[in-house]
């Protein structure tokens, strides 16, 4: 590995991917479908609040009718204002957070400027449109992306199909196989301007009615200590909750359900 | 018959070199430093758009001096070689010595083979978790690599501002006092620079991942305005 340098007609620009491409590193979707012993993350939701945007991921990877994971993670930083949330093949999902994370670093570091919201946003667009090939072999990737727009100074956020649609919604959205579920819940309770603190509390309730109803996601679980990925991101920057935050914001929700006499 | 030119090996290295110092001579100067919670690098440079100091990796910065088009390829060609290799292998594996390698390298093939030599000096800076582990690398026109975990004076007037450093800078500074022995090395005895003239930055231990941060604008002001 010599120092990239290239002449100025060959340059890839601030673009990670198109230097992959030109430097043929970039790697080949597969030939042939590929739909047995994949790991399929699930349900990941996003709620826009008065102070920005709450995402939140279940931790439960299933591959059939096995689980096979019961912490993986979903939900991550794309970069300091935005966040990235994952359904689907959960290797190529993870893959492409990873190039997805770096395609943002990359470009800040190179331009000397940060990429805008929408620019992020057409990014993640964009790399799926990339993976329509692996998509369609079975290794579809669904994301949702959210973030702090600096230039409208409010929480946005974005839900994708697998050929790279890009949906801005204005709420709430969610993806996954547990996704009616959650987004019935969030619906009903949803309401204009919702505080960071309700919306956390919505997040988690719309997950563990998820979990209840779809065997795929994975429901907090006391014993081995395992509860959704929370963050909020606003003008602050990208926000993960402690694990202990969940915890006890779970056992306030189970504890309610119980008085309220759920089945 | 025609006599073919002869030139001696010297003396062509040393109109080279006197071509890459006069143009670097043109431009200001820079220092970097180590302070108590990691690296200072510090430029006169009265742009604030073209910068001299930036960020190449996690813990890795960069500056430059010389011919900005020259110095700014490098930069880039840094920086994705940089991140290249944290994506091929892993963010912990990605190092400054290393880098300055690969900088010595690019800068000796030009200065051997091409037409002119780059018109440039390098400083590679990488902190470390650990006090007193901090490294610096001074890259010359002609790909001489001088490593350092003290401070440095890269530029034309390097010798100059270099004696001023040397007396001032001491270890475990704190970074204030850092920002201010690093401007008045640079400005002499006769000149006052002002944060208009100044692009200052850290690679501080605090920092968290990323541990490049600018320090501008009103920060800047209030340290050196003390």
């Amino acid at each position: 590995m010599t120092l990239p340098l290239f002449a100025p007609n060959e340059d890839p620009g601030p673009d990670f991917v198109a230097l992959l491409d030109r430097l043929g590193l970039s790697i080949p979707g597969p030939q042939l479908p590929v739909s047995e012993g994949i790991s399929h993350g699930t349900t990941v939701v996003a709620i826009r609040t008065a102070r920005g945007v709450v995402m939140a991921g279940d931790r439960r990877a299933t591959s059939g009718h096995l689980i096979s994971h019961r912490s993986i993670e979903k939900v991550f930083p794309a970069d300091r204002l935005s966040g990235i949330a994952i359904a689907g093949a959960a290797g190529p999902a993870m893959e492409m957070v990873r190039l997805f994370q770096l395609q943002l670093e990359h470009y800040e570091k190179v331009e000397g400027v940060p990429l805008s919201l929408e620019g992020k946003a057409n990014q993640l667009s964009q790399m799926l449109r990339g993976n329509l090939t692996a998509a369609m072999q079975g290794l579809g990737v669904l994301p949702l992306f959210a973030g702090w727009d600096e230039r409208q100074e409010r929480g946005r956020l974005f839900q994708y199909d697998i050929t790279g649609g890009r949906y801005e919604e204005r709420d709430h959205a969610s993806t996954g196989s547990g996704s009616l579920h959650a987004s019935t819940v969030i619906k009903l309770r949803y309401e204009a301007s919702i505080s960071e603190d309700s919306a956390l509390d919505l997040a988690i309730e719309a997950l563990f009615e998820a979990a209840d109803e779809d065997s795929a996601t994975g429901g907090p679980d006391p014993i081995r200590g395992i509860y959704p990925v929370l963050a909020s991101i606003g003008s602050n920057g990208f926000v993960r909750l402690e694990e202990e935050e969940v915890a006890s914001r779970t056992a306030e929700l189970l504890e309610h359900l119980g008085e309220r006499g759920t089945r | 018959m025609n006599m073919p030119l002869y030139v001696s090996p010297e003396q062509l290295m040393k109109d080279r070199a006197d071509y890459a110092r006069k143009g670097i001579g043109r431009g200001r100067s820079a220092v970097a430093c180590t302070y108590v919670d990691g690296v200072l690098l510090c430029a006169e440079n009265p742009s604030n758009t073209l910068r001299k100091v930036s960020e190449i990796y996690d813990r890795i910065g960069f500056m430059g001096v010389g011919k900005y088009n020259e110095f700014d390829q490098l930069r880039v060609a840094g920086v994705r070689h940089a991140d290249l290799k944290g994506y091929s292998f892993s963010r912990e594996d990605v190092d400054a010595r290393w880098l300055a390698n690969q900088y010595a390298q690019t800068l000796g093939q030009y200065f051997t083979h091409e037409m002119k030599p780059l018109e440039v000096e390098l400083l590679v800076a990488e902190i470390s978790q650990e006090v007193g582990q901090d490294r610096m690398f001074h890259l010359l026109y002609d790909g001489t690599v001088m490593d350092t975990t003290t401070h440095v004076v890269i530029g034309g007037e390097a010798d100059v501002i270099g004696v001023r450093l040397s007396e001032l800078w001491q270890e475990g500074l704190p970074m204030g006092e850092a920002v201010r022995i690093a401007v008045k090395s640079l400005a002499g005895d006769e000149r006052v620079l002002v944060p208009d003239d100044l692009e200052v930055a850290v690679l501080a231990r605090d920092g968290g991942r990323r541990a490049f941060r600018r320090i501008e604008g009103e920060e800047l002001g209030q340290l050196i305005g003390d």
